[in-house]
């Protein structure tokens, strides 16, 4: 077990935990930054492949994080990776929530909630950005990425057949020698 | 605090939680959760899911966790928050593995990478409409536009770390808040 990589996790996740405003889409920059360049635990690739492998499958959009720390350092290092950036939030959150409570009408929240959200967008945003990037794709790949951003925009076609439309999109076009 | 004679059973929160968590793909969590705790089951009033919605947002941490500890410790404190928390991400959790063992097993097959990597395309093209659906609001306001183009191109353009850029940006959020909110 590399007990120096499970520490690793811990240490660089903690601080994301604390400042994921806008939800957990808004750390997956700096998961990138952290876990292929300055660690090189993953490739670029093998990242883009866990994304993948999350957003192919139900549940909160952040459960890649987990599937990160399990290729990482193994089950020691999926759970390193979600206590990491679920813990310190959850516990802000549950502290905050007992807070709030008392103090309903409190003119901090209006304050906070002004402050906070234009960075959470942007933050949001930069998150796919920067995976777009990584993955270097092809005129295909960014076609399939902005043609999903807008139909999902614009309509209520179910998430699941957007994905499955991407993934049928490639697989054609490979077939074809398109790519 | 909790009212004794409309108690939850534990092994309820587990089950309305996990179905919530094996349905959602792609964010629209939060409706979800609405439609199944406040609407359906009456768990909380509109009032107190809309005001732990908004708290879940403003504060750091995934939004559908933070809703989902609002609701367990408003039905049954703490035994509430970890039976809603292994419902929302225990069974999605076994979902997970499952496909990322079938990936292991079956991903240097050209095909499965191909479909693999258009799925991340798609689901990149959806993280990216999650973000302008955040964002809608704050394009109204030049200052807000002017902090999210900020932490936009701070992290994802300039590749900045995250820590930093936005502790610095919240602050002058927060002094903008207070500054423009008169109390």
């Amino acid at each position: 077990m590399n007990l120096e990589a499970v520490r690793d996790l811990l240490l660089e996740f903690t601080p994301l935990s604390l400042l994921s405003i806008g939800g957990g889409q808004s750390v997956l920059a700096d998961v990138q930054r952290i876990v292929v360049d300055q660690h090189h635990w993953l490739t670029r690739s093998q990242f883009l492949d866990d994304f993948a492998i999350s957003r192919a499958s139900p549940g909160p959009n952040l459960l890649m994080i987990p599937l990160v720390g399990w290729h990482v350092a193994g089950l020691p290092g999926a759970v390193a990776a979600a206590v990491g950036m679920f813990l310190p939030s959850s516990l802000l959150f549950y502290f905050a929530a007992r807070l709030w409570r008392r103090h309903r009408e409190s003119h901090w929240r209006v304050i906070l909630s002004k402050g906070l959200t234009p960075i959470a967008a942007g933050l949001v945003l930069a998150g796919p950005f920067s995976l777009l990037r990584a993955s270097e794709a092809s005129p295909l790949g960014w076609s399939v990425a902005l043609l999903s951003m807008l139909v999902l925009l614009s309509t209520k076609v179910h998430p699941l057949a957007v994905l499955g439309t991407g993934a049928a999109l490639f697989d054609l076009a490979d077939r074809f020698g398109w790519t | 605090m909790q009212d004794a004679t409309r108690e939850v059973a534990l092994i309820e929160i587990v089950r309305v939680f996990s179905v919530i968590g094996i349905q959602s793909f792609g964010g629209g969590v939060s409706g979800w959760i609405y439609r199944e705790a406040a609407q359906k089951r009456k768990w909380l009033t509109d009032d107190e899911f809309f005001s732990g919605l908004a708290l879940a947002q403003a504060i750091p941490g995934v939004n559908v966790i933070n809703l989902a500890i609002w609701i367990g410790s408003h039905l049954r404190g703490g035994a509430g928050i970890a039976a809603a928390l292994l419902g929302l991400v225990g069974v999605p959790l076994i979902a997970l593995s499952l496909v990322a063992a079938g990936y292991a097993r079956w991903g240097s097959n050209r095909d499965i990478h191909m479909l693999l990597s258009g799925t991340a395309m798609a689901a990149i093209g959806m993280s990216l409409s999650m973000g302008f659906r955040t964002g809608r609001r704050a394009a109204r306001q030049p200052v807000a536009l002017a902090l999210a183009a900020a932490a936009f191109v701070g992290v994802g353009v300039l590749r900045l770390p995250m820590v930093p850029v936005a502790l610095v940006l919240a602050a002058v959020g927060a002094l903008w808040g207070y500054l423009s909110e008169p109390a």
